[in-house]
């Protein structure tokens, strides 16, 4: 994606860690990792998401195996969806996607095949109401499954009509979901981006909340992390290296007319936390790096000559056998894992069946 | 959102989880669309089990649908009934909340559903 180097992440993390290891300061240390993240995942999405969606259309194959093999009515969760890419990929399941990224979560919807928000019904909501009245005091309109998506520029596939999968927004660390009421979940590149350990588990300890537990084939959860050993990889991270980066997002300047907007929102409403958050990084990173076009030049972020925008996102890189470790002690049981392509995966489950009879 | 997915939902709060009143969440200001979605009878009655019913009945109640049986149907009325089948899947499958909230029964907290997409971040001092 871009030639830039990546840099450490590591102070401002041990920072984070240092923080959430002092006693009596829980609660502060969740506001400024959180605040971390904000900068340097959140905010960056939001700013690159069409641009981002565009670069993703292919599924990893063990994530797309994992989902071919369950059984047909099914319900799962994709946490951190992002544009919805798996949310398709077996049409006889029900999937409920999640993502932080509201920006993205509207792509993911635009791509289920609706059109009655990404299109013509944003600027004229009257043509919500155009549909007949079928059920007594509910006026239910007829919504057409044209491709919404192309006023974004994008091409999204409606092969189908419109899936019966869906979406929302949220965060994994609270997510919406009820106790055991999903059969499977997947989570792919996502549990990276927390910023620390306690944060990694936590999220997977939620996913694996969600799932049922006891049935045969029933309540895994699919978690892909970026793997450290990478020593295929022209990134030249491998073992030992570094664990906690800042890995830089050149946003093209062709698709920078249609994010114009977007940028700013998240970046100029920053917190005095985030700014301490980005100050306390250490990395060889100005702020400024953050920072999206028309808010002056993105400069200092080490591409000479590069006037596109960059955007530091960060990441936890796995090491091997890490990942298991976070899904005993998030208190899940590792059914399968192994290594793909610069990541690493693993199938958890829940360790018991819950105390509680099913009701 | 679908009224599918409103089965799955409760509130985001970790508080509110242990509480009965968290699920369902109750739409308000609802304004409904309806999406066309191919039937799938085999999907649906696999789908079945996994619905909480009662809850169901509360929300389909409260979005203006006529009130469901107590008992949810079993997969012989879905395939014998066609009329039962339509409506359930244009209930679960077909019928989207454009706009409106949804409030949880517990904290009162109130989730906006803008454009078909609920947001569930939380305000800083319910995380």
């Amino acid at each position: 994606m871009t030639s830039l180097p990546s840099s450490s992440a590591a102070p401002a993390v041990a920072k984070l860690a240092a923080a959430a290891a002092a006693p009596g300061h829980d609660a502060q240390a969740e506001v400024e990792a959180e605040a971390y993240e904000r900068t340097h995942v959140h905010g960056v999405y939001e700013a690159i998401a069409p641009h981002f969606s565009a670069t993703r259309h292919k599924p990893w194959p063990a994530v797309a195996s994992f989902l071919q093999a369950q059984h047909p009515g099914s319900v799962g969760l994709d946490v951190g969806c992002g544009n919805g890419k798996y949310l398709r990929e077996n049409p006889a399941v029900f999937m409920l996607g999640s993502d932080r990224s509201a920006a993205l979560v509207a792509l993911a919807r635009s791509r289920l095949g609706r059109s009655d928000e990404v299109g013509g019904a944003q600027q004229q909501p009257a043509a919500k109401k155009r549909g007949e009245t079928t059920k007594p005091d509910v006026a239910v309109a007829a919504a057409t499954t044209t491709n919404a998506a192309a006023g974004s520029g994008m091409e999204f596939s409606h092969e189908g009509g419109a899936a019966i999968s869906d979406v929302l927004v949220a965060d994994g660390l609270s997510l919406p979901f009820r106790d055991r009421a999903v059969g499977f979940a997947i989570c792919v590149a996502v549990v990276h981006h927390l910023s620390t350990r306690a944060r990694r588990q936590e999220a997977i300890r939620q996913l694996l909340r969600c799932v049922k537990t006891g049935e045969a084939a029933s309540g895994q959860v699919l978690v892909y992390v970026w793997a450290l050993e990478q020593g295929n990889s022209r990134r030249g991270w491998d073992e030992g290296g570094e664990q906690d980066l800042l890995v830089p997002w050149v946003l093209k300047s062709k698709s920078q007319t249609q994010q114009s907007r977007t940028p700013r929102k998240g970046l100029d409403n920053q917190t005095k936390a985030e700014q301490d958050a980005v100050v306390a990084n250490k990395s060889g990173e100005p702020p400024a790096s953050t920072m999206p076009a028309g808010d002056g030049p993105a400069a200092g972020t080490g591409g000479v000559g590069h006037t596109d925008p960059v955007f530091q996102r960060y990441y936890h890189l796995y090491r091997k056998g890490e990942l298991e470790e976070d899904v005993l002690a998030a208190g899940g049981v590792v059914i399968t894992s192994g290594y793909e392509r610069d990541n690493w995966w693993a199938v958890a489950a829940n360790e018991a069946p819950p105390s509680q009879p099913e009701k | 959102m679908k009224v599918l997915t409103l089965n799955f939902l409760t509130c985001a709060v970790k508080m509110c989880k242990a509480s009965n009143d968290s699920f369902p969440l109750h739409p308000k200001d609802a304004e409904l669309a309806k999406d066309d979605v191919e039937i799938n009878l085999q999907l649906l009655v696999n789908v079945l089990p996994r619905i909480d019913w009662t809850a169901l009945r509360t929300t389909s109640t409260e979005l203006g649908f006529p009130e469901l049986p107590e008992q949810p149907p079993t997969a012989e009325d879905l395939t014998s009934d066609e009329k039962m089948l339509q409506d359930l899947h244009t209930l679960l499958l077909e019928t989207q909340m454009i706009e409106g909230k949804l409030v949880c029964g517990h904290c009162g907290h109130e989730y906006a559903v803008r454009e078909g997409i609920a947001n569930f971040l939380l305000p800083s001092h319910l995380v």
